[in-house]
């Protein structure tokens, strides 16, 4: 086990008024409305902590994050300061203004136990998953398995290789590494602080995320 | 000579008995594309440029897209059809197999741990697992017009058509794949455009599960040709039986072993 001595609960990766500080325990779901213009910094307190994390419209959940308009509108696989995190319309959620680390995931998905079953056998059904927090977390909005899409995954590492392999692998990221998303109209937030225990994603050890809104 | 009912009838029926290069073909087994060496026919259509088609098809059912021009882009989305909120999961699709590139043999996942259909024969290579369909946003930037009933349609729009069909409302479509038009990424994660592998190639889906399939036939959203290019989309379909433990495919890998054993167990539990 990490020692929490070795956990950095860091700062706002951007100045502004503090209106939202949350700290996310280990497994545990996290969901917030976000202002437009307001800055969320998401930090990886223990280092290498997966972060999975969905976008709605805050006004209209039926318009939400959507993984292939944000790469096709970029040209790229990969989220990086500057990605605009585009809805199933095409429009900016959320903005990357600031990464600590070269890049972030959003094409691994969220980890389930259904899936957990495929890539690690039925012995793991019973652990816990992102899907599990998501639907948990979701629920509080009137969001269901329908309103589940495919998600980023703040400080996870997925390379996609010359041949098209593709995998999650050790991560990037370290104690006190920061990420930080303008909102650019209302958004909901969910995250799930990812519980996977059979890949690198969480270094095989979850850790805290600390959640910080900032009004610039 | 429309001008009473009777006149109104004999003018609408003197339309029928015709053919255009883009429809449906009744009963289907008698489609003039039919593939070789397939006797009956449950599904057979040519999807215009920029249409879009969608089917319930039972477990077992192989579906063949053609490619004749080497202009098509089949843009699908597939669901069980009995529990319409089991649904492709293009995430587990390329996360579970370790693989981003479709091909032969790659499942395609919904998000419950199951094999929605898999791909079976490939004769294109060329296909995307990133980059989604077009939307009205993309398709107005680029080519000045997005109408649904205008002459460059969205994908999007296509599937928002095709879903409601079903009952399924703009919250029921998850990302999608395409076929005939591919991509690749590079070191950096940057996008390649690779297009079209030419004409008369062909793609084959089993479906390992009662099947709702969704089909837009739009240009991919990264053709970087400036006008709006698809060509037509020749789809037919025929029972089969899914895949089980005879098929080589059935352990290829550890993963999709329990993928189909996910699938059947399903299947038995519903009497299927």
């Amino acid at each position: 086990m990490t020692s929490t001595l070795s956990f950095d609960w860091s700062e706002p990766l951007v100045p502004g008024e503090v209106v939202l500080d949350d700290r996310v325990a280990p497994n545990a779901s996290w969901s917030a409305v976000v202002r437009a213009g307001d800055v969320l910094t998401i930090v990886d307190v223990g280092g290498n902590q997966s972060g999975d994390c969905l976008i709605y419209n805050a006004a209209d959940t039926e318009e939400r994050y959507s993984v292939p308009d944000t790469l096709a509108w970029q040209g790229n696989a990969y989220v990086r300061t500057g990605t605009v995190l585009r809805s199933n319309l095409g429009n900016p959620l959320m903005t990357v203004v600031g990464n600590e680390i070269d890049r972030q995931d959003t094409i691994g998905g969220a980890c389930s136990k259904e899936s957990n079953t495929l890539r690690y056998g039925h012995h793991v059904m019973f652990h816990h998953g992102c899907r599990e927090n998501f639907l948990s977390e979701g629920a509080k909005h009137g969001l269901g398995l329908r309103d589940l899409v495919s998600n980023l995954n703040w400080f996870m590492n997925v390379p996609v290789e010359a041949d098209g392999a593709l995998g999650i692998v050790d991560g990037m990221s370290a104690p006190g590494k920061r990420v930080a998303v303008r909102a650019e109209t209302d958004v909901l937030v969910l995250v799930s602080n990812c519980p996977q225990m059979n890949n690198p994603c969480n270094d095989f050890n979850p850790t805290p995320l600390r959640m910080i809104v900032v009004r610039p | 000579m429309t001008d009473t009912v009777l006149n109104a009838r004999d003018d609408a029926r003197a339309r029928g008995g015709q053919t255009s290069e883009w429809m449906p073909y009744l009963p289907a087994s008698s489609s003039p594309y039919r593939p070789a060496g397939v006797e009956a026919l449950t599904w057979a259509e040519t999807v215009a440029p920029g249409g879009y088609t969608h089917k319930i098809l039972a477990r077992g059912t192989r579906i063949r897209f053609d490619d004749p021009t080497g202009d098509a882009c089949a843009h699908v989305i597939v669901y069980n059809a009995l529990e319409p909120v089991e649904r492709l999961n293009v995430a587990d699709t390329v996360k579970i197999p370790w693989q981003a590139y479709l091909g032969a043999g790659h499942p395609l996942l919904s998000g419950d741990g199951r094999v929605l259909a898999t791909i079976v024969e490939d004769t294109s290579g060329h296909h995307d697992a990133f980059c989604g369909t077009s939307t009205e946003m993309w398709n107005q930037r680029k080519y000045g017009d997005a109408r649904p009933e205008g002459p460059s349609p969205a994908g999007r729009s296509l599937f928002v058509k095709a879903a409601a069909k079903h009952g399924l409302s703009p919250r029921d479509l998850p990302p999608s794949v395409s076929f005939f038009q591919g991509i690749r990424v590079d070191a950096d994660g940057a996008f390649e455009w690779r297009g079209s592998a030419g004409e008369g190639t062909s793609v084959e889906l089993l479906a390992e599960l009662p099947l709702l399939i969704l089909v837009a036939n739009v240009p991919h959203p990264l053709d970087p040709r400036p006008d709006y290019v698809a060509g037509p989309l020749r789809v037919h379909a025929w029972r089969t039986a899914p895949t089980g433990p005879d098929d080589d495919r059935f352990q290829a890998t550890p993963e999709a072993h329990r993928a189909y054993l996910n699938t059947i167990d399903y299947a038995e539990a519903r009497g299927l």
